[in-house]
């Protein structure tokens, strides 16, 4: 189990002072000056060395976005995004940085903007994170003040701005270039790629969009060392990582571990178990609601990090770990999400607008038991129609939960249809 | 120049182009409902998805990816064709299918891909989505459960037509094309719309449930309501011309028609001249053309040719001008005007008439002066161009005349003629402006040059254009914006004053003294009719307006659909119409009519067809000929005819057009016109829709 | 009907301006934003309005589109477009209940039946003096199931726990927003597992 010494995020649940005082004590914005004064390559590099891939989900190399940054400022000057619009179903680790440990972020932004010469920087926060954007402005205003960004940031001679930019309600915002429109005043509608940020993002200028906990997590990594952080976890996956855990575990909570955790450690030492013991288990969705669903058999034994779920076709997604015991309606839960995809669809391109909407419909039928057994195929056929033929990866992430309950509880699915079909009823809903 | 493989076919094309359009260069189609090469890149209907390698194992949308060096495209491999039809499902379980009382049906983009990539069932079994009804005004007809929310509506608004009012709202399944507020689209290229929707979302609002196209006959022609020389198709049916469409043209209209062209043709039908009438009484009575005829020679019969005079109108063509000027002056009169808004132009100089860069000109311009013009009004497919130009960047616009709503940034400079003044001297900060761009552009309206002072006006405009160099090597942007379709016809085919012949004021002036007592007007009708005193005339013309109201003899001509007619337009571009319908009743072509006339008046007009006239058109000015290249005259001092080019007035410059929808004797017998006048003429509109 | 579609039955205010301290607000977020680039703060500016209003009205989506040079459409299409704008008056108590996944594996069902039953109006529904909302994921998902109430959180709820906050909503009482269970904010209940040290 990861020491406490290597956790970062020391005030995760806000047993202490969050602001300025706290934070430097807890280590916070200690020889930040220095670290800048290394200059913007040294920090790039320590990133990259660290082998930290991105926070936000999808796991792309953070120190690699960066270097795709232009590096000298042209006409356009350059942005850092910091992306807090936290909307995964079953995640909620970003907000307990933003309320309980600020400062990191704060210090995060200035390290990570002037490693890619951006001289402003945007947090992107949900809007229904109202409490937590009154925390984070409040550590963004006491860094002023302090003289900790702002002119001269740190007595570094960067000039440094942050601001926080709310959301209003529309998942899809967590979408790099959908968050960028978003941030123009616009409706969230992703972009067509390329143009990459990096190249045209904010106002058509070179734009690097970074996850909370990744921004966050900087200013340890330079302090500790890129090593430090790169000997925690697997290679290819290091690091610490928070994790959410909800659903039907004794204790749901969120925890900093290392990488590669078993995930049934991770659930008993943590979350006090799945409800009725681990033999009570019946699925996990390791990563947020956009990764597949794993059975028992694979949840025994697998690790928390990108490659060994991605072994299992899922994916580590934004570590949010939702268990369902046996007495969960699988269909149901899934049918949710489904209900949650069409909602979030921006409605721009055809798959997705169109798609999630059917296979919600088709899945309420089923939870219902008021489909055929045929229309399992069918469901299965128009989630891969939408998978991979979008903009953004909405898409996917609509598709994937369904692929999930389909491989890995079609018999399940057979035998409600076909139930309903004998007895001409549903069946209860084991959950409500 | 990349190069890359498409289908097996290795393709070089310029850097940035999109796979789609390399696929375009050699022949390969490749389906797609969102894409429009005018209109920035969406990507959101998925139609165009192809496999390209190297990649992600997934396809790749081919309207907005960029070319690169060694990519294998293929568009028609198992994967792509999956993909496309996993789209074209999508987008039709929520279409309403209801092709068969749809106007787009026949000519539907969705239609026609079903064909290609639709599945003969259905899968889904779900609640369809209604979507519900939207008011976007008296030209565009809405049916949004069809909308398959390609934006190119809102993109053509927003980027094209520059009235950023349609929008997507909401979100998801529930997103919905919209003006939001229910009220009508305040474009004078809406009609556009209608071409660009790829479903039957918006039609036609006044051809709603009447032809199908295969019904239709399909002629070539030419727009004669405005002086662009819009390329259109006209749609008829038996008699009746039931539509009209943009065609393509780069150079003149692109693809787009403003709205005039495209809905005034109801106009076409009602207050027509379908019988000669001659005036006994006091009343215009119905008479047989040869009643008509001899009331008009017994009238010319021993009359001088100094009392007689003829102006054309508007929407004249080259034949019958030709004709009635040739008639004239066998009769003895040089009394002959076509710009029957007595604009000032040098007739002598071509330059001094011409929109001489050519409309196409617009692209390469880096600055510009609109001077007593109101492009948006006066010719809304010039006044895109400009708003494209404008989009492209490093475009200073400016304008002296009253404050416009172009559709884009522009400055207004005043709409003095001091400004003007100040401009043309260098004294006006713009001056540097015009005088520093590389290819500075003036564009010279009506409302400058139909003042009293417009000869003045040209003058100064002249001088303005040699001194900051609108007019230099390989370059002139001197530019003349006219209103009418005849106006740049008229002065080529001679349609002017001959020696002490009168112009129009001279005419006015004339009829009102006595000293002319014969006006021939060939649809004519912008003149002030009461001026005509105690003179006899003759009105040959197509709609029973000011004209014929005034006319002693009405001879029914055709309007420009009912004849093979020539226009010249306002870049001294000479295109033809041709018939798509025959003139009502006893109505018959122009040149036809003045031929025949010419006999019973013992003047015969040596020309006996069509061809012939064409020929002496080709015999007065270059621009008729098809064989002969226009000479260009070098760059000269202008707007003086009579040697002194007189005072310049104090008064602000004004558009000559102060109702769009309504100009000319076809718009004005127009219901939809009418209509338009009403929404729009109001200035703020009110909420329709709901409200009723 | 949700709030985030217009009751074409409720009339549009005949004018709207922000008061003087929102217009102080308005111009700081303004500021945030490069010169020229005031469009950004469409949303920010929308939210002001319609805490100023109670909801969005198109009077005053106008007003935003005006004071910031926008195309009026441009501003409706994020107003529709984002869930958080309310284009229709709520009720009084506006209660969004998230029932995703998260809340939904821990009983957010119940909490829907307590609302109903301190309310006595169907779930989805909304009156002068209720709005019961469904949203989407709040994003407090250790902490399911969870609802939002005038910018708060109320966490771990139970059907009892839920009636109890609901009537005490009702009543007009004191509210403590967090978790109804008394643990600390994310931290597993009865204690952290990490960071004990320091806890």
């Amino acid at each position: 189990m990861l020491q406490d010494r290597d956790r970062i995020f020391t005030n995760l649940y806000g047993f202490h002072d969050p602001f300025l005082k706290g934070a430097q004590a807890r280590g916070d914005w200690d020889r930040t000056k220095e670290f800048l004064g290394n200059g913007q390559e040294w920090i790039i590099e320590q990133v990259k060395e660290s082998g930290m891939r991105g926070r936000g989900g999808a796991g792309f190399p953070t120190g690699m976005k960066w270097s795709f940054m232009p590096k000298e400022v042209g006409e356009r000057p350059h942005y850092l995004v910091v992306n807090a619009d936290e909307g995964e179903p079953g995640t909620c680790k970003d907000r307990d940085i933003m309320r309980h440990d600020p400062h990191k972020l704060v210090e995060g932004c200035l390290i990570a903007s002037y490693s890619m010469r951006a001289h402003t920087c945007y947090i992107y926060v949900r809007g229904e994170f109202y409490r937590e954007t009154e925390a984070l402005q409040r550590a963004i205003d006491e860094a002023y003040d302090a003289g900790l960004i702002g002119k001269n940031a740190c007595g570094s001679g960067f000039d440094f701005d942050l601001y926080i930019h709310r959301g209003m309600g529309a998942y899809i915002c967590g979408e790099e270039t959908a968050l960028i429109n978003s941030i123009e005043g616009k409706k969230g509608q992703p972009r067509l790629k390329p143009p990459f940020p990096a190249g045209v993002g904010v106002y058509g200028c070179p734009t690097t969009v970074n996850n909370v906990e990744s921004i966050a997590a900087v200013p340890t990594i330079l302090r500790r060392g890129a090593s430090w952080f790169a000997d925690l976890g697997r290679p290819k996956n290091s690091g610490t990582k928070l994790f959410c855990i909800s659903g039907h575990v004794n204790k749901p909570c969120n925890v900093e571990e290392e990488m590669g955790i078993p995930l049934r450690e991770l659930i008993e030492k943590h979350a006090g178990g799945v409800r009725g013991g681990w033999d009570n288990l019946l699925a996990i969705i390791p990563g947020g609601s956009s990764v597949p669903m794993l059975p028992k058999s694979i949840c025994d034994t697998v690790l928390m990090d990108f490659d060994s779920l991605r072994e299992v076709q899922s994916g580590l997604g934004t570590a949010a770990v939702i268990v369902m015991d046996k007495s969960t309606d699988l269909v149901r839960a899934i049918t949710r999400l489904a209900k949650f995809y069409t909602h979030e669809s921006c409605g721009q391109c055809t798959p997705c607008r169109e798609g999630t909407g059917w296979m919600w419909r088709v899945m309420e039928r089923m939870s219902q038991g008021k489909a055929s057994v045929e229309e399992i195929d069918m469901l299965f056929d128009v989630s891969k129609q939408i998978e991979g033929h979008t903009i953004c990866a909405l898409g996917d992430a609509a598709a994937w939960p369904i692929q999930g309950l389909i491989r890995h509880f079609r018999p399940e699915m057979e035998a409600r249809l076909l139930g309903a079909t004998s007895t001409g009823t549903t069946q209860s809903r084991a959950a409500e | 120049m990349p190069k890359l493989t498409i289908d097996g076919i290795e393709v070089e094309v310029p850097a940035g182009s999109t796979v789609l359009q390399a696929a375009e260069s050699i022949g390969i189609e490749i389906p797609r409902f969102c894409y429009h090469e005018r209109l920035s890149i969406a990507g959101n209907c998925r139609m165009c998805l192809v496999e390209v390698s190297p990649g992600p194992p997934k396809p790749a949308a081919s309207c907005a990816l960029p070319v690169a060096e060694g990519m294998i495209v293929k568009t028609d491999s198992p994967l792509a064709v999956k993909a496309r039809k996993g789209v074209m499902e999508f987008l039709l379980i929520n279409h309403p299918l209801d092709c068969p009382i749809c106007d787009q049906g026949g000519e539907c983009d969705l239609q026609d891909q079903a064909l290609a990539f639709g599945y003969d069932r259905s899968r889904y079994n779900e609640p369809k989505r209604a979507v519900e009804e939207k008011y976007m005004g008296p030209l565009v007809s809405t049916e949004m459960t069809r909308c398959i929310h390609c934006t190119r509506c809102i993109r053509f608004a927003t980027e094209v037509a520059g009235v950023p009012e349609l929008g997507a709202v909401g979100r998801g399944e529930h997103m919905e094309v919209t003006t939001y507020v229910e009220r009508a689209i305040d474009s004078e290229l809406s009609g556009n719309l209608v071409d660009l929707c790829p479903v039957g979302a918006l039609t036609n609002k006044a051809y709603a449930y009447i032809a199908r196209p295969w019904e239709l006959k399909k002629t070539e022609s030419i727009d004669v309501f405005d002086a662009v020389g819009t390329n259109i198709r006209i749609d008829s049916r038996g008699g009746e011309v039931l539509r009209v469409l943009p065609r393509i043209n780069e150079d003149v209209n692109e693809e787009w028609l403003a709205d005039k062209g495209r809905y005034a043709i109801d106009g076409l039908k009602r207050q027509r001249l379908d019988r000669p009438y001659v005036r006994k009484d006091g009343r215009l009575q119905p008479a047989t053309w040869a009643e008509a005829f001899g009331a008009i020679a017994e009238r010319v019969k021993g009359a001088s040719g100094a009392s007689m005079a003829a102006l054309a109108g508007d929407m004249a063509c080259a034949e019958s001008m030709v004709l009635l000027r040739d008639l004239m002056s066998s009769l003895g009169s040089r009394s002959l005007d076509c710009r029957q808004d007595g604009a000032a132009f040098d007739v002598t100089q071509r330059e001094s008439y011409l929109f001489n860069s050519g409309i196409a000109g617009i692209d390469e311009a880096d600055a510009l002066l609109i001077v007593g013009s109101n492009p948006r009004w006066e010719a809304p497919v010039i006044n895109a161009r400009i708003r494209k130009r404008y989009l492209r960047g490093g475009f200073k616009v400016a304008m002296i005349g009253e404050p416009r709503d172009l559709t884009y940034k522009h400055e207004n400079l005043g709409a003095g003629v001091d400004v003007l003044r100040q401009v043309a001297a260098g004294t006006h900060p713009f001056a540097e402006v015009l005088k520093v761009a590389e290819r500075p552009m003036i564009i010279l309206g009506m409302g400058a040059l139909t003042r009293p002072d417009g000869a003045a006006v040209l003058a100064l405009a002249n001088t303005l254009a040699t001194d900051l160099g609108v007019v230099k090597d390989g370059w002139n942007g001197f530019n003349v914006l006219h209103t009418a379709a005849a106006r740049v016809g008229g002065l080529e085919a001679g349609f002017v004053p001959g020696p002490n012949g009168r112009d129009l004021e001279g005419i006015l002036k004339g009829c009102e003294s006595g000293a002319v007592d014969f006006v021939y007007l060939l649809g004519a009708d912008e003149i002030p009719m009461a001026r005509l005193g105690k003179a006899f005339v003759v009105y040959q013309g197509s709609h029973g307006d000011a004209g014929a109201m005034r006319a002693d003899v009405v001879l029914p001509g055709a309007a420009y659909t009912e004849k093979d007619a020539t226009y010249v337009n306002t870049e001294g571009r000479c295109q033809r119409t041709h018939r798509a319908v025959f003139p009502p009743g006893d109505a018959r072509e122009d040149w036809a009519i003045l031929r025949a006339l010419s006999e019973v008046l013992g003047h015969k007009l040596p020309q006996d067809s069509l061809a012939q006239v064409r020929d002496r058109l080709a015999s007065v000015s270059a621009v008729f000929d098809d064989d002969t290249a226009v000479p260009v005259s070098a760059w000269g001092t202008f707007g003086e005819p009579g040697g002194e080019p007189g005072e310049l007035a104090d008064a602000p410059f004004e558009s000559v057009i102060t109702t769009y929808y309504m100009t000319d004797p076809i718009s004005r017998a127009s219901r939809t016109m009418a209509e338009c006048t009403e929404v729009y003429g109001k200035g703020n509109q009110q909420r329709t829709g709901t409200n009723g | 009907m949700s709030s985030h579609a217009p009751d074409p039955n409720v009339p549009e205010p005949a004018s709207f301006a922000f008061t003087e301290a929102n217009m102080v607000e308005a111009t700081k977020i303004i500021a945030k934003y490069p010169a020229g680039r005031q469009r950004s703060a469409v949303m920010p500016l929308l939210d002001i309005a319609q805490r100023q209003e109670g909801w969005l009205s198109r009077t005053a989506m106008d007003y935003v589109a005006d004071l910031l040079s926008v195309p009026p459409i441009r501003v409706y299409e994020v107003a529709t477009f984002y869930t958080m704008y309310r284009l229709r008056p709520t009720g009084k108590h506006h209660i969004e209940l998230c029932t995703n996944i998260a809340c939904w594996l821990r009983g957010s069902d119940d909490v829907k039946r307590a609302a109903e039953d301190v309310f006595g109006v169907p779930f989805g529904s909304s009156n002068d003096d209720v709005t019961l909302e469904e949203v989407e994921c709040a994003g407090a998902c250790v902490n399911a199931p969870v609802v939002a109430y005038k910018d708060d959180y109320y966490e771990d709820l139970t059907y009892d726990t839920a009636k109890a906050l609901f009537q005490a909503m009702k009543d007009g009482k004191p509210l403590t927003p967090g978790s109804q269970i008394g643990r600390q904010t994310s931290c597993p209940e009865g204690g952290p597992t990490t960071l004990k040290e320091s806890a």
